[in-house]
């Protein structure tokens, strides 16, 4: 049994703690919003906030999260509002096929806790997500256009 | 009648109870008689394609798939174009493939390929809605007893001209769906149009960003099993024995079952648990003589190839050699062209649950029908007890279009569990060593300039991969693959698109153990790449800019020549580029549409490549929703960008040596260009969008690289040279 708070919620999950974060949510708390893409923490599907920063969750053992807080896409709206970076999604339209973009947004939002307005430097630096669709161009408009939201 | 009835199946009958009753309908729709055939909410179709609702929600069925490409958007456009509805008031479902079999194919083909959703479908589905609104107004009219000429449709109002009298379609839907549909309706001038060609937002955009979208991998139903399977590393090769005993008591671990005569796969309570276990199963395969085939032998063997005696032609005119010997300038090149595999962000995957009596399938594809076929073959029964439910797909890119091994394996495992649905899902891994790769193929290119540096003749010996012979061996025509030339072809939708006298394109088909499938834009990846460059190697050599070397070649092909203008026009070609930056070019037809595009470059000394910008070109006939085709355009180029620096899927031992993302990379945002979509529909045919523009990115990345340098790459990926993408 593992006691973390998952979207303000406190949760026990009863799982082995070596098994990744990422299965924990999706396949014990039943949070599928958060996808599997590689397992090794290179394409950033699987990205979740662990205390406000962005993990890689497909290999952060359960057992380095207890106590903390974490945060899914299931988890970004507050109140069915959505949040700033989500709308913003939206309104360029981002998701191809979608399956990336959870991961995307949740390391969108973190760069954006930080970095309030950032320049193209430091998106290029610090969304390293893979998307195969390619949406990378409507990625980096909506990220300026959440900043200044 | 009654006998009728029980003759049905109970869901049917459930369905006409409930509908006869006014109340909530529960399942399928097959009418008795000429009753209404009704949506599984009890609301009335229209017709195949339009089920309205009472509060006037108009439901359209999209028989193709959603994996990214805006297809659902753009058939709805096409459907309500016609139909005259309220787009606010527009969703959409996937009809099953079951029910397809069952109405005699109403919906036409599923196959979701080959750019062919829209392009193909275009006439059946905007008379689906047409005759929808036909049969809408005629209702209103009957109910007025009012002439229907006097009668008009408009944003799913039905206005009586004369008395000024509306109705709503929902209103009316009953009645209409009680009308005999009209043989014949008339479609819209294109001028007319009023929601094709809008930028309109797409209709699958919100859960998307949520988490609420549901794809394959997502999937949860009660007493679900998961499943992860490991099949022979080696194409071709079995298993030979394993070790169950050493992990079935470890956690949350049900069954471990062979899985056809190559795999093997462990089924637990998750899937991590699943995974876990199979990592830890030792398992001996039988890997066969394909375990003797590497990357060099099938180099070697396509090498031999490129000057055999053989070859299946299909662009042939005048007579090369002898133009070729009398050439005042000879130009010679090979290229070569590696495996990639798809990789899509959602691993392949397929949830499927037997019983002797029926057995069903949750699975993302591109091909309903096809994934309907595995599931019978898979499961030995009959259509009528089989069916499959489509799923959004993570990602397609033809992976999950004419190939259906994960659904073949999920129901072989179901089998052996009956009544409980397993959720089989393979790990990157097994998606690596288990593709459907793009093709190997090298390419001879031989040029004959004249004294005045024209191009007098020009033979294209491609040499490797069929995937036809592979995949649908019916279709090859006296042996010739003639897929192997998109974009290469005399005429049709692959034309190209120069006028050479003395001209011969052949191919001497080269087959390796490891299977080749269709990967977005299937042959002109390579074929752009070969006769694209080469066409900046002529002109090298006859000391012309590339662009005007082209031109005097396109005089017949007036529609590639508009494309390759446009890009070249918009990008600056002839004018100076900022400093440091080189410009290089490339146009092909392929999928029905006319693309080129200007690369902008630049390289610094440790050559870091820089792809600045691109303009891209498109002619696609028609334009549907020119928003989405932007999308299409800049994320084609992601996908052909990636694999021209980076992707590789090299053979060792007669295996995939690539594993994950780790050593098979993909572009990021870091390295994205900015692209710049030049849509210039000129009307009169439909072309693709999903696929054609992917080709031109990596010529006229390349052609720019050698402005730069000097230096012409001929093999890929680029990594091989040291050269990266910055």
């Amino acid at each position: 049994m593992a006691r973390m708070t998952i979207n303000g919620k406190t949760s026990e999950v009863d799982v082995q703690p070596s098994t990744p974060l990422l299965w924990a949510l999706r396949e014990q708390a039943g949070l599928t919003g958060t996808k599997y893409g590689c397992g090794i923490a290179q394409c950033g599907a699987c990205t979740v906030h662990v205390d406000g920063k962005a993990v890689r969750s497909c290999v952060m053992p359960v057992s380095a999260v207890v106590g903390k807080r974490i945060t899914t896409i299931e988890g970004l709206a507050t109140n069915g509002v959505l949040h700033k970076v989500q709308k913003a999604w939206v309104d360029h339209e981002v998701p191809q096929c979608g399956y990336c973009q959870a991961g995307m947004i949740m390391a969108v939002a973190a760069l954006l806790k930080d970095k309030p307005r950032p320049t193209d430097a430091d998106i290029d630096s610090t969304i390293t997500n893979i998307c195969r669709c390619g949406t990378f161009q409507q990625v980096r408009e909506a990220i300026h256009a959440a900043a200044k939201a | 009648m009654i006998t009728d009835r029980l003759a049905l199946d109970r869901r049917s009958f459930l369905i006409g109870t409930a509908a006869a009753t006014g109340g909530l309908a529960l399942g399928l729709k097959i009418p008795f008689g000429a009753g209404v055939v009704r949506a599984q909410d009890g609301s009335p179709e229209i017709n195949a394609w339009v089920v309205i609702r009472p509060d006037d929600t108009v439901v359209i069925r999209i028989a193709r798939s959603e994996m990214g490409q805006g297809t659902l958007t753009g058939l709805a456009q096409m459907v309500a174009e016609e139909l005259e509805c309220n787009w606010a008031k527009v969703t959409t479902e996937y009809p099953t493939p079951g029910e397809s079999v069952k109405r005699k194919r109403v919906w036409g083909n599923f196959s979701t390929g080959g750019s062919r959703g829209i392009r193909e479908s275009n006439e059946y589905v905007r008379k689906g809605g047409a005759t929808a609104r036909v049969m809408l107004v005629q209702a209103a009219a009957n109910g007025w007893g009012v002439p229907v000429a006097e009668c008009s449709a408009a944003n799913s109002l039905i206005t009586h001209k004369p008395s000024g009298r509306t109705v709503t379609y929902g209103k009316v839907a009953e009645a209409a769906a009680k009308l005999t549909p009209p043989t014949e309706v008339t479609l819209k001038d294109p001028k007319d149009w009023k929601l094709i060609g809008k930028p309109v937002k797409r209709l699958d955009t919100l859960p998307k960003v949520t988490g609420a979208q549901v794809y394959g991998a997502d999937l949860k139903l009660p007493g679900m099993l998961n499943a992860a399977i490991k099949d022979c590393p080696v194409f071709g090769g079995k298993v030979k024995s394993f070790e169950a005993a050493k992990v079935t008591g470890m956690p949350g671990v049900r069954h471990v079952l062979p899985v056809g005569d190559s795999a093997v796969a462990v089924v637990a309570d998750t899937w991590w648990q699943a995974k876990t276990a199979l990592d830890a199963l030792p398992i001996v395969w039988d890997e066969g003589p394909n375990a003797q085939v590497s990357s060099a032998s099938i180099a070697e063997m396509l090498k031999a190839g490129l000057d055999a005696d053989q070859a299946f032609v299909r662009n042939h005119n005048g007579d090369v050699k002898t133009a070729i010997a009398g050439a005042a300038k000879k130009v010679e090149a090979v290229y070569a062209y590696p495996f990639q595999n798809h990789a899509p962000m959602e691993p392949m995957n397929a949830t499927a649950k037997y019983t002797p009596d029926r057995c069903e399938v949750w699975v993302p594809t591109q091909n309903g029908e096809a994934a309907f076929a595995a599931l019978t073959a898979a499961s030995g029964l009959p259509a009528d007890k089989c069916e499959v439910y489509k799923i959004h797909l993570g990602g397609g890119f033809g992976r999950r279009g004419a190939f259906h091994d994960y659904v073949t394996q999920a129901v072989l495992i179901a089998k052996q569990v009956p009544g409980s649905p397993v959720k089989l899902l393979w790990s990157r891994e097994e998606d690596m060593a288990h593709g459907r790769y793009h093709p190997v193929m090298q390419a001879k290119l031989v040029g004959a300039l004249d004294a005045g540096g024209n191009l007098t003749g020009l033979h294209c010996r491609l040499s490797g991969q069929s995937i036809i012979t592979a995949v649908f061996p019916q279709l090859l025509q006296d042996g010739r693959d003639n897929l192997a030339f998109q974009g290469l072809d005399p005429s049709g939708d692959f034309a190209l698109g120069y006028t050479v006298p003395n001209l011969l394109i052949d191919h001497a088909m080269r087959n390796t153990h490891v299977p080749p499938g269709f990967w977005r834009g299937v042959n002109i990846n390579q074929n752009a790449i070969f006769m694209e460059c080469f066409m900046d190697e002529l002109a090298q050599a006859a000391g012309q800019d590339p662009l005007e070397f082209r031109r005097k070649l396109m005089a017949k092909h007036p529609k590639h020549l508009a494309v390759l203008n446009a890009a070249a026009d918009r990008a600056g070609w002839g004018k100076p580029a900022p400093q440091g930056v080189h410009r290089g070019l490339a146009q092909m037809m392929a999928f029905g549409s006319y693309v080129a595009a200007c690369a902008e470059v630049s390289v610094s000394g440790d050559d870091k490549v820089k792809v600045r910008r691109i303009v891209c070109a498109t002619d696609p006939g028609y334009a549907v929703n020119p928003a989405q085709i932007e999308r299409q355009v800049a994320g084609s180029f992601v996908y052909g960008l990636s694999a021209l620096f980076m992707q590789e899927c090299t053979v060792k031992d007669g295996r995939i040596e690539q594993t994950n993302f780790g050593d098979y990379s993909s572009m990021r945002i870091a390295q994205m260009p900015k692209v710049e979509t030049i849509l210039m529909p000129s009307g009169g045919f439909w072309g693709g969008v999903g696929e054609p523009t992917i080709c031109v990115a990596a010529p006229a990345v390349l052609n720019a690289y050698f402005a730069a340098t000097g230096k012409r790459i001929r093999t890929f990926p680029l990594k091989n040279h040291n050269i990266q993408m910055a």
